[in-house]
């Protein structure tokens, strides 16, 4: 009903008109693949959208909001697990950029568990390991690091001169393995591999299945066992999760990987569902659990209180179990109120107002639920890293065209496991299943939920944010650190969704609640009308002076 | 606890550095780039190098940070990046429209040999860079030095390309003010202001890196130094380089092109280190220091007497960049503080020679180290507690950990404002480290006194 009303999100810009400011200025070949990389929403009635050009090479100059294959591995897959020594091989830089500056939350156990969170480790790579190479060095550091930490595993992040010079990070983790009789193991997630931070995901998830997964085949206690996939608790977010997860007694094996630990890691193929956040760094790993293990995975979203009840309730289906459905149903009836009760509050100071996202791969498309929860549009959204799954639905999985920079990623062949694969659900049951309308491995991606005359842009730069600005006028904009200060310049308040400035969480009920009246807060604030001083506001000079 | 595997048991190290001191060369280039009115600066590597120094500088400025990035390929690296950075050039003259690109250099495009300067001299041979505009670089390579020794070599390439001797003296100072914050490069320019002595301050990053909000969004703010200013240093009388290693490559490099005779000085932080500064460039402008100068110096000076007894004998450890550190150590020895614990990452076999120098009349053993990390720092603490830890924002753990005292001084600081509108150098910046310094043990002995001792008037 919505979105046949809303042709055009602005009733007087022509979305068309936009996309055509916004490319022409670029000379001729860049206009030409920005073109692509921009679309006017239109979402038919079998749910088919416009397609995206997404996931090819940034192009040089433009101020991409982008980073590396290193960021996408070391930074956002692999950082926020505690008890691995995260070990960068490289010279400083990568390292540091990384050191605690992604807000992944996370909790040990207790004052003798393992957290190496708060700890930068680097090889520290100078110009004679460049000449000579640096596999000597790498390996005296991982001795120094087990003589002096004693950790139970050591995961070696190459940095781009480590595949320039032919350092083999992997060769060196098997020694290193079978000598100090701990799991090392190596990342080669050169910054120059793939196009953005998502090549680093794909490796990251290609390792941590191979040397971690697996491992341990302890079951731990719980009669619904699941993993969470996708989430990294930025500000928290997997804590509050985790909180309904309890009261819902949802046990949660593993988390890939906020808050988690490498014993989680190991026993995470005894879970009987895997949930999926973000789809685009983690969804990987779903598929290769799925195969080598039989475990299903559906992708949930707890960003938006009706989001998480809506997920909430795909799990109870998945196990069909009376009592569990009913506590479900008790955790939401009894979360709801609060959040309703904030929520109404809000939204009669946010209804109407615009909003545009840009970030990540999943996010740009989570959070345009929490906008509508209080009334306030999403006109344009788009992603950093996505690819076009994410974009327009997986059923377009088979359309998309391996190119070069995708095809050096190694795509793992995974069989089911002879001894530890084990179908959670028949095929029958499955089909049972999805006739009731539970969905499997499926995302139907960003777009379908858009309304028509929206715009959706891929891999958005510097320029075209500030003519989306002069063009809108949007009441918030949501991107990146990189971006989030330009944008205040113009007047327009910015919110960060990778990290969230210093908030959070903003998953689960309390997530909301903690969301709308931080977005109440800042497209209510005052500061905004103060940008013009009186003499400014009212140049001329009085006709009379005091003393006339 | 934070850190809860850092123990009293410091095992030499040969190869791995833990939470280091230090970062690499091309933020530091970017940072100096920044200091050019009109300047998009460029890092010629993988988008991953660029997208880190800009959020880095970001955090610490609060500010926009913008630069361009070639965005390596696989296939860039290697074939080389020549395509990618000419293409860059096209595009940011033609979306962005800056003066100039500063290029610098990453490990990647270092690691396979990039040819910058024929690169450019590519571009412009293809018309990509428009009349009147400009392209330059410095060599940045990661694996060398630290982000002060990059800051060093983008400020020496501005001398190496735009310097120029027109044979025609002026009546002016060159002033490469170090790696400083904007705020001290503000205050820089009020005391030469103050003597009344013209001066051309290289980089400047006052009002790009602290600019105003004003509701509309200018990607060259008005701050910077100008081209057209960049090539008069050839012809000023001398040039004052502030900070040895950040600016003593620069001002080297003016005196062998160009004949400008040069002065390297410590960076004026500090009663000793400004009355050096404001000495020099009263002898090299020819002016007497106005009143106003002695009457900022007096009031430092009176704050110090005032309070003396609080800075007395109190250890310190510090962490942070040389040319820092150096002059900050001086500063607490002159006020009969003890630092004792003083660790850079930044490697150099000088920067150890000159902190025993300044140290030499402490009571109490004294732990330096060039190239070290701020781990290593952190056990000497353990061994050798303090009254007061000086550095970046990562001490901050440590200071929770421990329960020292803390005064945020150096690069980054992520999680307060201040050091981007006020300055730490000059007598005014003087005053300003002692206040933060006096607050955080006041407020200690406050926090810690019993009930009958706890003081009214300190």
């Amino acid at each position: 009903m919505e979105k046949a009303c809303e042709e055009y999100i602005c009733p007087d810009i022509d979305p068309e008109e936009v996309k055509k400011k916004m490319i022409a200025k670029y000379p001729a070949k860049v206009a030409r693949k920005r073109s692509k990389q921009i679309a006017v929403n239109k979402v038919d009635e079998d749910k088919c959208v416009p397609e995206v050009l997404a996931n090819v090479r940034t192009i040089p100059g433009v101020i991409t909001q982008r980073g590396c294959s290193y960021a996408g591995c070391k930074g956002v897959v692999l950082g926020p697990t505690r008890d691995i020594i995260n070990l960068t091989h490289g010279p400083i830089g990568c390292g540091f950029y990384s050191w605690l500056t992604r807000r992944n939350q996370t909790k040990p156990k207790g004052p003798e568990d393992h957290n190496f969170m708060t700890y930068c480790f680097s090889t520290d790579m100078q110009e004679n390991e460049i000449i000579f190479g640096g596999e000597k060095k790498l390996k005296e550091a991982i001795q120094e690091a087990y003589d002096t930490f004693h950790p139970k595993a050591i995961a070696i992040f190459a940095t781009c001169p480590v595949g320039l010079i032919g350092d083999d990070v992997h060769a060196v983790a098997r020694e290193m393995k079978k000598k100090l009789g701990i799991n090392v193991f190596g990342f080669s997630c050169e910054g120059y591999k793939g196009v953005s931070q998502s090549a680093g995901h794909h490796i990251a998830n290609n390792g941590i299945f191979t040397h971690v997964v697996g491992l341990d085949d302890k079951v731990r206690e719980g009669k619904y066992r699941i993993n969470l996939l996708g989430e990294y608790n930025i500000g928290g977010d997997a804590f509050e999760i985790d909180r309904i997860f309890e009261d819902c007694k949802i046990s949660v094996v593993s988390t890939f990987s906020g808050n988690s630990s490498y014993d989680h890691f190991k026993n995470s193929h005894t879970a009987d569902l895997n949930v999926i956040m973000c789809h685009r760094s983690i969804n990987y790993v779903a598929e290769m659990m799925e195969t080598k293990y039989g475990i299903p995975w559906i992708k949930v979203n707890f960003i938006g209180a009706e989001a998480t009840a809506k997920s909430l309730r795909k799990i109870a289906q998945y196990y069909d179990e009376p009592e569990l459905s009913q506590r479900i149903e008790e955790v939401i009836a009894r979360e709801m109120p609060e959040v309703e009760k904030v929520r109404l509050e809000v939204k009669s100071r946010c209804e109407g107002k615009l909003a545009m996202l840009f970030v990540g791969g999943s996010r740009a498309h989570h959070y345009q639920e929490l906008f509508k929860e209080i009334g306030m549009r999403t006109i344009a959204a788009g992603y950093e890293f996505a690819h076009r799954d994410d974009y327009e639905g997986r059923r377009v999985l088979p359309d998309i065209k391996l190119d070069a920079d995708s095809r050096n990623i190694e795509e793992l062949e995974i069989k089911p496991d002879p001894e530890q694969y084990e179908p959670r659900k028949s095929s029958e049951e499955i089909k049972k299943l999805e006739q009731a309308g539970l969905k499997f491995k499926d995302y139907e991606g960003m777009m379908t939920e858009m309304p028509n005359g929206t715009l959706v842009i891929d891999d958005i730069n510097q320029y075209e944010t500030e003519k989306l600005i002069e063009i809108f006028k949007p009441d918030i904009f949501c991107a990146g650190i990189k971006e989030k200060y330009a944008i205040q310049k113009s007047g327009v308040p910015m919110k960060q969704l990778h990290s969230y400035d210093s908030g959070g969480p903003y998953a689960g009920f309390k997530g909301a609640i903690n969301f709308y009246r931080e977005i109440d807060r800042m497209v209510n604030c005052k500061v905004w009308k103060y940008m013009k001083a009186p003499w400014q506001e009212n140049p001329e000079l009085a006709a009379t002076y005091a003393w006339d | 606890m934070l850190f809860r595997h850092t123990t009293n048991k410091v095992a030499d190290r040969k190869a791995l550095n833990v939470n280091p001191a230090k970062t690499c060369q091309p933020i530091g280039a970017m940072y100096a780039a920044l200091g050019i009115h009109g300047c998009l600066p460029h890092s010629h590597g993988s988008q991953g190098c660029c997208a880190y120094h800009r959020s880095t500088l970001t955090r610490h400025y609060k500010e926009p940070v913008m630069a361009g990035t070639s965005s390596f390929t696989e296939g860039a690296s290697v074939f080389g990046g020549q395509a990618n950075l000419v293409q860059a050039i096209d595009n940011i003259f033609t979306i962005y429209d800056p003066v100039v690109v500063a290029v610098h250099t990453t490990c990647l495009s270092e690691t396979i040999g990039d040819d910058i300067t024929q690169i450019t001299a590519k571009a412009k041979e293809s018309g990509k860079i428009p009349e009147g505009r400009y392209v330059f670089h410095a060599s940045t390579p990661s694996y060398v030095g630290s982000h002060v020794t990059g800051f060093s070599s983008m400020t020496k390439a501005m001398v190496d390309h735009f310097a120029e001797k027109s044979g025609k003296k002026r009546r002016q100072v060159n002033i490469i003010p170090g790696y400083v914050e904007p705020s001290d490069m503000e205050e820089i320019k009020r005391i030469a202001k103050l003597m009344k002595v013209p001066c051309v301050v290289f980089p400047d990053t006052s009002n790009v890196l602290n600019g105003p909000q004003t509701g509309k969004y200018e990607m060259f703010p008005r701050g910077g130094v100008t081209i057209e200013e960049l090539k008069t240093t050839g012809d000023s009388l001398g040039t004052l380089g502030l900070g040895k290693l950040a600016s003593g490559p620069a001002a080297r490099a003016l005196d062998t092109k160009c004949k400008v005779a040069c002065q390297v000085l410590d960076l004026p932080i500090g009663l000793k280190a400004t009355d050096r500064f404001v000495d020099a460039l009263r002898n090299m402008a020819g002016v007497n220091v106005s009143d106003d100068i002695n009457i900022e110096r007096g009031k430092l000076l009176d704050v110090i007497t005032d309070m003396h007894q609080y800075f007395f004998g109190k250890k310190v450890a510090l962490i942070g960049d040389p040319d820092q550190l150096i002059s900050l150590t001086e500063f607490l020895v002159s006020v009969d503080m003890w630092p004792i614990h003083i660790v850079t990452g930044t490697p150099g076999k000088k920067f150890e020679k000159r902190i025993r120098e300044i140290t030499e009349d402490i009571p109490v053993p004294v732990n330096v180290k060039a190239g070290g990390d701020m781990f290593m720092w952190h056990q000497w603490i353990k061994n050798d507690p303090v009254d007061l830890m000086m550095g970046n924002t990562y001490v901050k753990y440590i200071s929770r950990d421990e329960d020292i005292p803390f005064v945020r001084f150096g690069f980054p600081i992520l999680d307060r404002i201040g050091h981007s509108y006020f300055p730490t150098v000059g007598y005014r910046g003087g005053l300003r480290i002692l206040e933060k310094i006096l607050d955080v043990l006041l407020d200690r002995q406050d926090r810690d006194s019993p009930e009958e001792s706890f003081e009214l008037v300190m």
